[in-house]
């Protein structure tokens, strides 16, 4: 068989299961990948070492038929994942060299069912980006163009999306606090999967904003993220927002039946300026779910326009407070200190030399409108503006909703540098379509459907209901048949 | 509202981060640029509404209050920039 890398999980399992590969050939596969890839600078620190390692224990495993649905897939990790032994640094410059004594909890789960690592992937510092150029790393790079530019992979799980598109992996993880699995998943043709708040543990994974980060799979099928879910999520005591609720099979839910189910279509997110073939694609997908037996139903989500102010309130605040962290004591980068300087100029150099510009802007923003005199006006209006977020999807579930679709995000994937020298706020504007839903703190996928007119990937997303990540992968499933997405991008790297 | 260079200058200091003088305008005004994209908000009706402490409806869990961890003070001290006989050093704080 030639080029494993190209394998789905599903595939894999099913061919290491019968024993006609083994994990070890598919690890070297997916190792000359990334070794070709330079190029696309996905990959920021390979554990080729490590992988054979994992690969020759995965064999052993499935040889003794101990093997699980995970054992034995070669898989890449965000950088915002501590790995215990192998170097970590959410893509930042103030946690140079860190190298974690602990594993976290979402990769531990995949070790313990056998998946091999290949890997850090690269990402936006600390996760606040949504094109990948925030990296201390420098950038990723689309594996998709359509001329001489070259695209963003999307943010900030940029690394990812441009391995699994790239076939560098046959999956990757993910983090998504406002958009950072869907927006990089649509951008580069791939799925992306954010879960329920609470499903999946956040415990060792370095946290942005604590009340909306959540982890997922970010894979080339809709099946392959049902299974890959199933490994990284558990309950977790280690992690006091982990919900009590068990891990289902969430590949089992995959009937391709969604008849009679009802599909919201909120009008809010038809936003003015919106473009054409956007919209065309958000009706195609409705005409396909409507097709395989879904009624589709308009629905109103009315304070859909105040959730991106309201995101950049409550994000930059919990960041402000979570990178306190970062002071030059504990770990990574202490900057150089001169004659007399004292603690404080300790904590200010330091951290002036070790955080990017996007990263002191959110830490800034954070830090004023959590300040004496500022808290209720920004902070708190924006905590209850959330709120009321959470209600219109309330409402619209207790009205009978099952799922709800949307685009995944405004625009293709765009150029890199095309977004340099503009205002903040215009980039903050790419998560329109996402930030609802960790707000809420709903599970949402995003679905490759269609090619914009210069043949570049567009998504759509899928909204569920808490803790229903199987419904709504079914309906993503029935959404990915339909469409038949099956363009690939010309290798080029 | 509005942010003068007084105010980046606390802000920057409150965070702990170090911006030199001839930054404080364009930080200002990048602020600024931030802050009235916020001001949205004041369009919507709050009122009676309880700010959001958590998206799930569950209550923080619980546990004994006993030590469950530690013991190993060479890992914690592992990725200091500088420890020194089983502390993490910093300079002097207190003359």
């Amino acid at each position: 068989m030639s080029d494993l890398n190209k394998l789905t999980i599903a595939d894999a399992r099913d061919n290491l299961r019968a024993g006609k590969i083994s994990s070890a050939e598919l690890t070297e596969a997916c190792l000359s990948a990334i070794e070709g890839a330079g190029a696309l600078n996905a990959f920021v620190l390979d554990t080729p070492e490590l992988a054979r390692e994992m690969a020759k224990a995965a064999d052993q495993r499935i040889k003794a038929g101990d093997g699980a649905a995970m054992t034995g897939i070669p898989l890449g990790i965000k950088d915002l994942f501590c790995t215990r032994g192998v170097t970590t640094q959410a893509a930042s410059g103030i946690l140079d060299g860190f190298v974690p004594e602990y594993e976290s909890t979402v990769t531990r789960n995949l070790w313990n069912a056998g998946a091999v690592m290949l890997g850090k992937l690269n990402m936006d510092e600390f996760a606040m980006g949504s094109s990948n150029e925030t990296s201390v790393y420098g950038n990723a790079v689309n594996p998709w163009k359509v001329d001489d530019r070259k695209l963003t992979p999307g943010g900030s799980s940029g690394g990812s999306a441009a391995a699994v598109a790239a076939d560098l992996c046959l999956a990757a993880t993910g983090t998504d606090t406002g958009g950072s699995i869907r927006q990089p998943a649509a951008f580069t043709g791939t799925v992306g999967l954010k879960p329920t708040y609470g499903r999946v543990s956040r415990w060792g994974t370095i946290a942005f904003a604590s009340s909306l980060d959540q982890a997922g799979p970010m894979t080339k099928t809709v099946r392959d993220a049902a299974i890959m879910l199933g490994a990284m999520a558990s309950v977790d005591p280690m992690d006091s927002t982990s919900a009590d609720i068990p891990v289902p099979d969430f590949e089992a839910a995959l009937t391709g039946d969604i008849r009679g189910k009802k599909i919201g279509i909120p009008r809010e997110y038809r936003m003015e300026g919106m473009p054409a073939e956007i919209d065309a694609l958000w009706q195609k997908g409705a005409d396909m779910l409507r097709d395989a037996g879904a009624e589709i139903v308009d629905i109103s989500l009315p304070h859909t326009k105040y959730a991106l102010p309201a995101y950049y309130v409550i994000a930059p605040a919990e960041a402000s407070s979570n990178l306190a962290r970062y002071d030059g004591v504990r770990y990574g980068r202490r900057a150089k200190l001169g004659q007399g300087d004292g603690i404080v100029e300790m904590y200010e150099k330091t951290r002036a030399e070790g955080f990017g510009p996007e990263v002191k802007r959110r830490l800034m923003i954070g830090t004023y409108v959590l300040s004496a005199g500022f808290y209720d006006a920004y902070y708190n209006r924006a905590r209850k503006v959330r709120a009321l977020i959470k209600r219109d999807f309330d409402q619209a579930y207790a009205s009978g909703v099952d799922a709800i679709l949307t685009p995944a995000t405004p625009s293709a994937a765009f150029g890199l540098g095309d977004m340099s020298g503009k205002d903040p706020v215009e980039m903050y504007l790419l998560d329109v379509f996402t930030v609802t839903v960790n707000l809420a703190g709903l599970p949402g996928i995003s679905v490759p459907v269609g090619l914009d007119a210069q043949g570049l990937p567009l998504g759509l997303q899928l909204i569920g209901r808490p803790f229903d990540e199987g419904d709504l992968l079914n309906h993503a499933y029935v959404l990915e048949r339909a469409a038949g997405f099956a363009a690939r991008p010309a290798q080029w790297w | 509202m509005s942010i003068t260079e007084d105010e980046a200058r606390k802000v920057a200091h409150l965070a702990r981060i170090a911006v030199e003088d001839s930054h404080l305008p364009a930080l200002a005004a990048e602020l600024n640029n931030i802050l009235h994209f916020m001001e949205q908000l004041n369009e919507v009706d709050v009122d009676g509404i309880e700010p959001m402490t958590g998206v799930t409806p569950m209550r923080l869990k619980r546990r004994a209050d006993v030590v469950t961890d530690g013991g190993y003070p060479q890992k914690i001290l592992a990725n200091a920039p500088d420890a020194r006989e089983g502390f993490f050093a910093v300079p002097k704080v207190v003359e």
